[in-house]
């Protein structure tokens, strides 16, 4: 059984191997994703929640906070990156960091309110202050335009300095989202592997030996929700960008519930890689079971049912599994020797 | 001075008086002992001094300062380490990041975001170091959780000795040891001896009386009586209590 807090490999198949195939698929997205019947804004989407549950799973799974109000953080980018733009200039890079610092800091503060809870009491709190993020959206309507939201925010350019890329096309946006995720995707994977990370699964699996090891857990706890908020905040930011607009609903408990379903049933409890399943998974259902039948939510959500009752270590464990079987079983001894000192 | 002194502890739990009044002295460079009957309050003793529990009334004192009512984190910090009764050990985790997540260095390099543990050859190197010390080296690269009974023992002890303590606090280390086992065990007492002090609670007399400089006897959450295991063996009051018999043993 594989789990997250397993020596990575490093081989370099092992390492490059799985980053190499992701880039190749996003670099010819454009053109496999109408031929295959999808469009080209599914990409960028797919994109933008992926950033958001790769963030959400240094929390949820290397640190084992339960966070049930993430969307939240997603929203408060959404509309940090808005509400630059229409107020303050119109700017892509400035507009992103805002959407960044604006999420780390609502983070850093709820942060440092609940991470000297834990289980379900470190749960209801995410709740609430979810809650409370999600209800000051829809009641501060002079700031956030209430229910409606911030509507026709701008795109900016992308100015590199020595060119200006427009950003109206879905296609630009997309490549723009890819950028961003595989810059995620590098960093995240780095950051569970040092030792900050490594003792973040530490206190995950041993709170009380991680204290007598002589970590200040609670500080260890508040950087992964800050973390994972500014995650978060960059997916808000180019959601915004992606949408054009900023609305209460990415906020709500519904939106937060989703992302930890997409986690689970990808496998982000034993994978590093699960939450790339999850959210191919779930859009791959929305768009393909959705063009099917109206009720394709009531069938995505009895195979997580299953899912998590049958095979809860989700996709990712699933195709280790399978992987398994085709490559032979082997010994503990030769995996170590795979294994670099 | 001692390196660690308890003076006058109590520790209640509700109305339950556990430690009722315990002063304790440990002498750099020697093996202490704790024994005593079950429920006599030896592992909440232990729970005190490493900052599990705070002492209602008392003071602790190590290397001549107070780290009373300390957190364990910043107990832990100081050059204080300590195994446990029940195994508290990351069990996900392979043998060597157990030892690794407690070495100083590692914990020197924990606001390191981006640099890979295993590809730090220093770091490894100096796991291995300790699992050489306690039998483990060829087991480094398994699970935690797939060790036996013994060897996640050895790895209770390798954890708290890569703290690189100054004291090593060991709570019934041989419990649930077959005879080779705690054979093995003394000889890696014997080794730390030279670099640590160590205190252990200890139900195997024999273990206890081969390896202790001193032994403290608690009892209903007090010290009744200290001393070096033969003047133990010769205390007429523990000759005619059970621990008399378990120290003929």
């Amino acid at each position: 059984m594989i789990s997250l807090s397993d020596v990575p490999f490093r081989t370099p198949l092992a390492t490059f191997g799985p980053m190499v195939f992701i880039g190749l698929l996003l670099v010819t997205a454009p053109w496999w994703l109408p031929a295959i019947g999808l469009y080209q804004y599914l990409g960028t989407e797919i994109a933008i929640w992926l950033i958001f549950a790769l963030g959400f799973n240094l929390l949820f799974g290397y640190a084992g906070l339960h966070s049930f109000g993430h969307g939240a953080y997603l929203g408060i980018g959404a509309y940090a990156f808005g509400l630059w733009q229409q107020n303050v200039m119109v700017g892509l890079w400035s507009g992103l960091a805002a959407a960044i610092l604006a999420a780390g800091i609502a983070g850093a503060i709820v942060g440092a309110l609940i991470s000297h809870r834990r289980g379900i009491y470190y749960a209801l709190m995410t709740i609430a202050f979810g809650q409370v993020f999600w209800f000051s959206a829809m009641k501060l309507h002079s700031i956030t335009g209430g229910e409606d939201g911030l509507l026709g925010i701008p795109r900016p350019a992308l100015e590199l300095g020595f060119a200006s890329v427009d950003m109206r096309s879905n296609v630009a946006l997309f490549y723009l989202a890819a950028v961003f995720l595989i810059v995620a995707l590098v960093v995240l994977r780095r950051l569970v592997n040092s030792p900050f990370g490594r003792v973040l699964q530490a206190i995950r699996q041993n709170e009380m030996r991680a204290r007598f090891a002589g970590y200040e857990v609670w500080h260890f706890k508040w950087a992964a929700f800050v973390i994972s908020a500014m995650f978060a905040g960059l997916a808000g930011g180019l959601f915004s960008m992606a949408q054009q607009s900023a609305y209460p609903d990415v906020m709500s408990l519904h939106q937060s519930g989703l992302i930890v379903m997409m986690v689970l049933v990808g496998g982000g409890l034993v994978s590093f890689w699960g939450p790339i399943f999850g959210v191919l998974l779930y859009f791959v259902a929305r768009d393909v079971l959705g063009g099917l039948t109206e009720t394709w939510l009531l069938w995505y959500g009895l195979m997580f049912m299953g899912m998590v009752m049958l095979r809860p270590e989700g996709v990712a464990g699933m195709l280790h599994l399978l992987v398994r079987r085709v490559s032979g079983e082997r010994s503990g001894a030769e995996l170590a020797a795979e294994k670099v000192s | 001075m001692s390196l660690f002194e308890a003076h006058n502890i109590q520790k209640r739990f509700g109305s339950r008086v556990v430690l009722e009044n315990i002063s304790l002295s440990f002498e750099e460079g020697q093996v202490s002992g704790i024994m005593g009957p079950n429920g006599a309050g030896k592992t909440t003793c232990f729970h005190v001094l490493t900052g599990q529990h705070q002492p209602d009334r008392g003071e602790i004192v190590f290397d001549g300062r107070s780290i009373t009512g300390l957190p364990p984190q910043r107990i832990a910090t100081k050059g204080i380490s300590r195994s446990f009764q029940i195994m508290n050990l990351f069990d996900d985790s392979v043998v060597i990041e157990n030892v690794m997540l407690a070495l100083p260095e590692f914990r020197e390099r924990r606001r390191s975001f981006l640099a890979p543990v295993f590809g730090d050859a220093a770091l490894v190197d100096a796991a291995m170091q300790v699992l050489e010390q306690v039998g483990l080296a060829a087991k480094a690269w398994e699970k935690a959780t797939s060790l036996s009974y013994g060897d996640r023992r050895a790895l209770e002890i390798g954890v708290a000795l890569a703290a690189r303590p100054r004291i090593l606090f060991l709570d019934e280390p041989t419990s649930g040891l077959g005879s080779d086992a705690i054979r093995n065990l003394a000889r890696l007492v014997k080794r730390m001896r030279q670099t640590v002090t160590i205190v252990m609670i200890e139900h195997d007399m024999r273990f206890l009386f081969e390896l202790a400089d001193r032994i403290s006897v608690i009892h209903w959450g007090q010290v009744i009586a200290e001393g070096t295991p033969q003047e133990l063996q010769a205390n007429p009051w523990i000759r005619r209590s059970s621990l008399g018999e378990l120290a003929d043993a």
